[in-house]
């Protein structure tokens, strides 16, 4: 039950796109086609479950005892971003597939801010390794899910017809605002 | 300073260098052990192709194209946009005969603009030629014209293709003949023709004469003027609509005088 509702917490209600405004340079930049947009909600999920799951440890087993948890931010982002790039290596090498379909969004997001929100969401609330590594993947799932209704919205607005002035990115940023609004109807469903 | 505050200092540059010392040398070492070895030659016929990612080939870009040339022997005449002058450089650099290609442009088979052409009603719905086309049947009078509302110019990828009083039209000097438009034309009248051809029927209209005057004055109505007063094979009828078959060399241009509703046009 527990693990149930930091999953729909992390999904909708504290959803990181649209409450907690964080990855929103992919959220507008990769949302254009939704072939492109599942690329990067896969690389995605990949990414911020591996860098949770990693990030716990590196907290817990190097940072605490050496007494340097002030250095917390400069070693995430390090260690992610290099962790993502060892995984896109040795994916192109074991996997080649798996690479051909989420490789290019792999750099994209080593230094994403919500890759790095989740570690440091994860260390503030102080779970556990198996909880840390579920709120990565299911943050990274609300990534997803958000991305993904958006990028269906856009393309039904490329379709339509509006006002000259709206056109472009101001429509996209006004979607996104609307989108941002009904998932604050989620709020207070869980803590 | 007492010793604690240099401590104090002096860890975190220890941690952080250190961290940044093991992270480079285990990516350096990962770099070296877990290369992928690519053929050489596809980054070379990756150089020769235009470059311009358009697809046209049936790759998914021009560096996909080369992999598939230099790893699974594909024909090498594909690439529409690079034409007769990048078949030969990889023909050369391959070692394999070229053959000819011929360069290749679209052309929209319609004239019917929106003074030629009559509409039924008018259409106030999605921006797109086959939503339009769904509805009804599509304003257009005739169920064969062009829609003109520029599915076909959003696709394309050198922005060649420009609407015109409700009627698409590709200006050749831009076309790279990658066959997008093409495919997604609701009535299919797009198609991909030689570019040095000098006269088409641009009509796609399959209905008798008489349907067709009603709906539209520049179609073509099945007369058979073209064939007698054209070059011999040159003009093929399919059934009420006249065809061009360009493998016949044109010297009689004055049949696009003769042609009642004016359907035969230079491009």
């Amino acid at each position: 039950m527990e693990y149930l509702l930091l999953i729909v917490s992390a999904v909708l209600v504290n959803n990181f796109v649209l409450s907690r405004f964080l990855g929103i340079c992919p959220f507008l930049g990769v949302s254009k086609k939704l072939h492109t947009a599942m690329g990067m909600c896969g690389a995605v999920i990949f990414v911020m479950t591996v860098a949770c799951a990693v990030t716990w440890c590196l907290q817990n087993f190097l940072l605490k005892p050496l007494e340097l948890e002030f250095l917390q931010t400069l070693t995430f982002i390090l260690v992610i971003a290099s962790l993502v790039q060892l995984i896109d290596i040795a994916m192109k090498r074991f996997v080649p597939p798996l690479h051909a379909a989420l490789g290019i969004f792999l750099p994209l997001i080593t230094t994403n801010c919500a890759v790095l929100g989740a570690a440091v969401l994860n260390m503030k609330q102080g779970y556990g390794f198996v909880k840390s590594t579920l709120f990565g993947f299911s943050a990274a799932l609300g990534f997803a899910l958000a991305l993904v209704i958006y990028t269906g919205l856009r393309e039904k607005i490329d379709r339509a017809d509006p006002p000259r002035c709206f056109q472009g990115v101001a429509i996209a940023l006004v979607t996104a605002g609307l989108l941002s609004l009904a998932f604050m109807g989620f709020s207070g469903i869980v803590k | 300073m007492d010793s604690e505050t240099i401590k104090f200092i002096l860890t975190p540059f220890l941690w952080v260098g250190l961290t940044g010392l093991v992270i480079g040398v285990s990516l350096a070492l990962a770099a070296k052990y877990m290369a992928v070895r690519e053929d050489p030659r596809i980054a070379q016929v990756t150089e020769l192709l235009p470059g311009a990612n358009c697809g046209g080939c049936g790759f998914a870009g021009c560096a996909e194209y080369a992999k598939a040339i230099v790893v699974d022997n594909a024909d090498i005449t594909l690439c529409a946009p690079g034409g007769a002058a990048c078949v030969d450089s990889i023909a050369a650099f391959m070692g394999v005969s070229a053959g000819s290609v011929e360069k290749m442009t679209a052309l929209v088979m319609c004239c019917g603009d929106d003074e030629s052409a009559e509409r039924r009603f008018s259409y106030n719905g999605i921006n797109d030629c086959a939503a339009a086309d769904a509805l009804a049947g599509g304003d257009k009078g005739c169920t064969y014209g062009c829609l003109g509302y520029g599915s076909c110019a959003r696709v394309c990828p050198v922005n060649a293709i420009i609407i015109e009083k409700g009627l698409a039209r590709v200006n050749k000097a831009l076309c790279i003949a990658c066959g997008k438009c093409i495919a997604v034309c609701p009535r299919k009248l797009i198609k991909l023709v030689p570019t040095a051809a000098p006269i088409h029927v641009l009509c796609n209209s399959k209905d008798k004469g008489a349907d067709v005057k009603k709906v539209c004055s520049s179609g073509c109505i099945g007369c058979r003027l073209c064939t007698k007063f054209g070059d011999e094979g040159a003009f093929v009828m399919d059934g009420f609509l006249a065809h061009v078959d360009y493998s016949v060399p044109i010297t009689r241009e004055e049949v696009i005088e003769k042609c009642p509703s004016k359907c035969i046009r230079r491009n």
